[in-house]
């Protein structure tokens, strides 16, 4: 296109930056430097537009290198991929890891979420200088969390969880943090005596490095089974075992894979929704780090079984250690001949990309999701049409969280009415939970479905010793709080249905009467407008409406604003395109409905 | 028009900008859509979208260019060999529709061995550009199932324009790119009624609705109607009349709605022309420079809002004008200002409104018979051919070429050997570069019509140079320099623009009060269309040696 730059030029570090993604500029490219070819001939268009999903790769690498994007790293963008100026600045200031002001190499993000303030960690109005506020990184079970991220030529990435303030300063001045903790510090059942884990079971073991160390541990068994049954079966086994989605939604994943796989338009994709960011949950990272075989192993089956050609997994950029954990698993998968043309022999073909998510909740949306990977702002679609119609790069697109996924390998190894025998009779088979604040053992917990809160409290070894509970946030910033009284609450989809909430993503926060309600609610209300994408207006009115009124409330409580925000949350679920405002006023709702906050 | 007209019979683009947007393949030719025909482009850059491959041949890497798939810098003047090579490449490769060459088209063989010497590597040496691009063109728009070309003043402002038009239509005939939906030959139009005014005769040779004036029968229609006898012999085009000015034949002249003082080439010679008339007459909505000069000055109205009528687009589909606002002071409606002068000349021509001219042409023009002002209320305008009231013709024209029979193909469409003809002034150890000319989004022409609207793209005339030519002749982005041709010299403001390569320089004639490009321009035209070779003249570009501002000069 007639591209209008501005005299900004790309400085060498950022040139190498944007060919290391692109490949170097051919001669009869728009080049900035004049040759003798492009002087006659010059090719633009669609060979440039097709690259246009490199979008997001690009703006890593350059952020990667330099540390932010400047604005002549978004003209030499803009030229290699023939998208204005002003668009590439719109995705890059989308995302919250990404800055188009320039700042130092090194970033430090500290949590200021849910978990980590109850566990005492900063808040955004006490941050030490140099350090920047950073929304739930996911490493609840340690709160508080801090993520330091340097740029440059070997650009480093590290979680430091627990953070005291101390460690916090020590980064500040330069430093790093020593080795995080094994993956398995985060499932304290592998350590007790009664665990027969299914989901968990290869966690701290060698197979999330060793391919044939996940082979001996029952790997790619269930893919040799979905070879053998062929894909029908496939899909009809996990129809039969009434899997549901583990995502929030809690959508038939059978139903999913069969309006997949019986789409006539070609090809089908299939996404990974790996971009976890519900404030509270860590229950895939812990897969993801700790069994990143089975991920790569489930999306081969669900591949195989709707006809995908290729995968994306769409990976949280807070994540590096998962981020390196699912590198390693897909190369060596590649290597070993489970993935890339005719796997293991078969007449399918099928690859796995990983795609890093930039800092954005709204890109776990399954649409938004789609939108980032094709380079342009994560902004959520609308559906009609859905996904399986009509999805990534507009073809028919299976979209699946992590742990919905690996529950997958059972099912095929068990047989999906085996599977469904287990849990309640309207929640089959297993779940994680991501259990963190005043207990005991934090972590993430595999059950079958079926027990109670209390259960799992005591599962996760009670209260923590002196705590007094307060409330539970079930689901997340977009679930909702269950008071002391609520322990009875089985942790079932109908279970939680009955009672007007739901497990969402399976966050169980568990916050002592040490913890200021209303400064966890506060910070759910900035954390929505923070988050929100901004283009519908209920959402992008409501979120930032609702953090005022919550701050009147704090001061004087009136029932004015009272009436004003359960209007607001109204408005915001009716109106709003996509679940992020649909749910932006739930947690705080039942708050002040099921906790009496605010009560006079 | 020309070229079309004598290959096909009847002067118009053969698509409708529905089709551009669901074809495979366009070549846009000597056009800067983008810039000139911004309408037009968003159908182009639909079809785009659309998943069509743009191609565009352009000395200039335009706007236009910067949305191509592949852009091709040829030489100023160099089409014709370019559409030789493409065509020798295709007729080569096995690529050419022979079924389509052999049922509806005629001289192929000639034509297929006046191209046979144009290899791609001589296509490329004369070109300048690079033989693997001119042979992607040639097997992309050979294979395309469905294909257009589109070209404007890059293509006719030549010398040989019609002989370039002519090699365009060559390559669409050997490909069957005709006469099917989403397949067809495109000159886009400048103004939003230049087709109509074709249409509606206002050509030397030809009555309304493109019938012969030498034609007899034709002839003899009118005259029944119009009571009157016409004379028989095609006039002359405006380059004739030019022309017949300097013999001293024409003595008096009628310019309606036209700035000749400005925008013909060669600019001191036409107005010493115009002011060597004895009596000139200018009908205008602005006082023109032409009009300055004039013997009486009619104040007409503006067509797009103070008058009743028609217009005709590029895809020739006739709209209806309303009037929204009377015209200011004594400025009166065309036909009132022509009906009054026949009256004033004996002739009582008594329409009662402009309605009843429309219902005239359409009872003397077959192809507007079926447009009542009715139906192109209704169907919000309708695109010629229209014969009847209760039917609508396809989008398309020459769909009989395709059909079955011999006798419903109708004159089947010559080939045309065009041969290689570069511009007439070649460049020189005096005058190094070559100078083109063409138009910018903002303005228009002359600027009558745009020059009294603000615009923030709008920037001043300049001298378009390369950063090499720049850095060569030492100058700098805005520093005025002195343009010289042989014919005349002038100073502009020299601007460094990076679509240009080393030796091409670019004006408009947009500023012609501030800066009259056309004393530079070559007042050399093709015999057949009378257009003039805008597009090429030899100029050189000197530094000054001190400072001199425009309006000192």
């Amino acid at each position: 296109m007639d591209l209008k730059l501005s005299t900004s030029v790309a400085s060498a570090e950022e040139r190498r930056a944007v060919d290391s993604i692109l490949g170097p500029e051919t001669d009869s490219s728009r080049a900035l430097v004049r040759n003798a070819q492009n002087l006659r001939v010059v090719r633009g268009g669609e060979s440039l537009r097709q690259l246009r999903h490199q979008m997001l790769p690009v703006l890593h690498a350059v952020n990667d290198q330099v540390g932010w994007i400047s604005r002549g790293a978004i003209n030499l963008i803009a030229q290699r991929l023939d998208v204005a100026p002003a668009e590439i600045y719109g995705v890059a200031s989308f995302y919250a890891l990404f800055s188009t002001i320039e700042r130092p190499r090194r970033q430090i993000h500290v949590c200021i979420d849910l978990a980590c303030r109850a566990a005492g960690g900063y808040k955004e109005y006490d941050l030490p200088v140099g350090t920047l506020p950073s929304p739930c990184l996911g490493v609840c079970e340690r709160a508080p969390a801090t993520l330091v991220i340097e740029a440059g030529n070997s650009p480093r990435r590290e979680l430091l969880a627990p953070s005291t303030a101390g460690e916090i300063a020590a980064l500040v001045a330069g430093g790093w943090p020593s080795e995080e903790s094994q993956v398995a510090s985060a499932v304290p059942q592998l350590n007790r005596p009664d665990g027969s884990l299914v989901l968990l079971r290869r966690v701290g073991s060698n197979a999330s490095t060793d391919i044939a160390a996940y082979q001996a541990h029952g790997g790619f068994k269930a893919l040799g089974i979905a070879f053998e049954i062929g894909a029908t079966r496939v899909i009809a086994e996990i129809t039969t075992a009434g899997l549901v989605g583990r995502g929030g939604a809690a959508f038939p994943t059978g139903r999913k894979w069969d309006a997949v796989a019986s789409q006539g338009a070609q090809p089908h994709y299939i996404v990974c929704n790996a971009d976890e960011s519900e404030p509270g949950t860590f229950k895939d990272r812990v897969i993801l780090e700790g069994d990143p075989f089975a991920v790569v192993e489930s999306m081969i089956i669900a591949g195989f079984a709707t006809g995908c050609t290729k995968g994306w997994i769409y990976l949280r950029g807070e994540y590096p250690r998962a981020w390196r954990a699912v590198h390693h698993a897909i190369e060596t998968s590649r290597e070993k001949g489970f993935l890339g043309e005719n796997i293991l022999g078969s007449e399918f073909s099928f690859d796995i990309e990983i795609i890093r998510g930039a800092g954005a909740y709204i890109c776990g949306e399954e649409t938004a999701i789609f939108n980032s990977i094709e380079g342009y702002r994560g902004e959520p679609r609308n559906k009609p049409p859905f996904p399986v119609e009509v999805g990534l790069f507009g073809k028919p697109t299976l979209v699946n969280n992590v742990e919905t996924l690996v529950n997958v390998l059972p099912i095929l190894q068990l047989g999906g009415a085996t599977y469904a025998g287990l849990g309640t009779a309207g929640s089959n088979g297993y779940k994680l939970f991501c259990v963190s604040g005043a207990v005991t053992d934090p972590g993430v917990y595999e059950v079958e479905f079926g027990v109670t809160l209390g259960e799992l409290i005591d599962l996760a070894g009670g209260m923590r010793h002196g705590s007094t509970l307060r409330a539970v946030l079930l689901g997340g910033a977009a679930g909702g709080f269950v008071g002391p009284n609520g322990l009875d609450l089985p942790l079932t989809l109908e279970g939680t249905r009955q009672v007007g909430s739901s497990l969402g993503s399976g966050v169980v926060l568990v916050l002592d009467t040490s913890v200021d309600m209303i400064d966890q609610l506060q910070r759910i209300a900035a954390f929505f407008r923070d988050e929100s994408c901004g283009q519908c207006v209920p959402c992008r009115v409501g979120t930032v409406r609702q953090q005022e009124v919550l701050l009147r409330l704090s001061q004087n409580v009136n029932g004015d604003d009272l009436e004003l925000l359960r209007e607001l949350g109204q408005v915001m679920r009716d109106a709003s395109i996509c679940g992020l405002g649909q749910t932006a006023n739930n947690a705080i709702a039942s708050a002040i409905t099921d906790l009496g906050v605010f009560a006079s | 028009m020309v070229g079309l007209a004598t290959i096909f019979g009847a002067g118009g683009g053969t698509s409708s900008y529905k089709e551009i947007e669901d074809t495979d393949v366009i070549l846009m030719w000597g056009s800067n859509a983008r810039e000139a025909h911004p309408i037009f482009f968003h159908h182009v850059l639909q079809g785009v979208r659309n998943g069509a491959k743009l191609y565009v041949v352009d000395p200039r890497r335009t706007p236009s260019a910067e949305w191509a798939d592949l852009w091709l810098g040829i030489d100023v003047g160099t089409d014709i060999a370019l559409s030789n090579t493409i065509a020798r490449e295709i007729i080569h490769t096995g690529l050419a529709n022979k079924e389509f060459i052999a049922r509806s088209t005629t001289n192929f063989e000639t034509y297929a061995a006046s191209v046979a010497e144009w290899t791609l590597d001589r296509g490329s040496e004369v070109t300048g550009v690079p033989a693997e691009a001119i042979a992607e063109i040639a097997r992309t728009f050979a294979s395309a199932s469905k294909a257009q070309i589109c070209w404007t003043l890059g293509i006719t402002e030549h010398h040989n324009g019609v002989d370039n038009v002519l090699a365009l239509i060559n390559l669409a005939l050997l490909c069957g790119h005709v006469g099917r939906w989403g397949s067809g030959l495109n000159p886009l139009r400048g103004q939003n009624n230049v087709q109509g005014g074709g249409d509606m005769g206002a050509l030397p040779n030809k009555l309304p609705g493109f019938q012969d004036l030498e034609d007899d029968f034709a002839r003899a229609k009118f005259e029944a109607k119009w009571n009157c006898t016409i004379p028989p012999k095609n006039g002359w085009n405006l380059t004739e009349m030019f022309e017949a000015m300097g013999r001293r034949e024409l003595r008096a002249l009628f310019v309606i709605g036209e700035n000749p003082a400005q925008s013909e080439a060669d600019g001191h010679h036409a107005i010493k022309l115009l002011k060597s008339l004895d009596f000139l007459v200018v009908q205008d909505i602005f006082l023109t420079k032409t009009a300055e000069l004039a013997d009486v000055v009619f104040p007409g109205s503006a067509s797009w809002c103070e008058s009743e009528g028609s217009v005709t687009n590029s895809e020739r589909r006739v709209q209806l004008v309303r009037k929204a606002i009377t015209s200011p002071g004594n400025a009166r409606d065309d036909i009132r200002i022509i009906t009054d002068l026949a009256r004033e000349m004996g002739h009582d021509w008594n329409y009662g409104s402009n309605e009843d001219v429309w219902n005239e042409l359409r009872s003397l023009s077959p192809m507007h018979a079926g447009m009542s002002y009715a139906r192109l209320d209704e169907l919000g305008g309708i695109q010629w051919p229209c014969y009847s009231e209760d039917t609508l013709e396809p989008s398309f024209l020459h769909g009989r070429l395709w059909a079955e029979n011999l006798a419903d193909r109708g004159l089947l469409a010559p080939f045309s050997v065009v041969i290689d003809d570069p511009p007439v002034e070649a460049v020189s150890d005096e005058f190094p570069l070559r100078l083109t000319t063409g138009r910018r989004l903002d303005s228009y022409n002359t600027g009558v019509q745009s020059g009294g609207y603000q615009s923030p793209l709008r920037f001043e005339e300049t001298i378009d140079v390369s950063p090499e030519d720049a850095e060569d002749l030492g100058i700098v982005d805005g520093e005025t320099v002195r343009v010289t041709s042989p014919r005349g010299s002038l100073l502009a403001p020299a601007r460094v623009d990076t679509g240009l390569r080393p030796g091409l320089v670019f004006m408009t004639m947009h500023f012609p009060d501030e800066v009259d490009t056309n004393l530079l321009t070559i007042d050399v035209t093709d015999p057949k269309s009378g257009t003039a070779e805008f597009k090429a003249a030899a100029v050189r570009v000197e530094k000054l040696s001190e400072h001199v501002s425009i309006a000192s000069r």
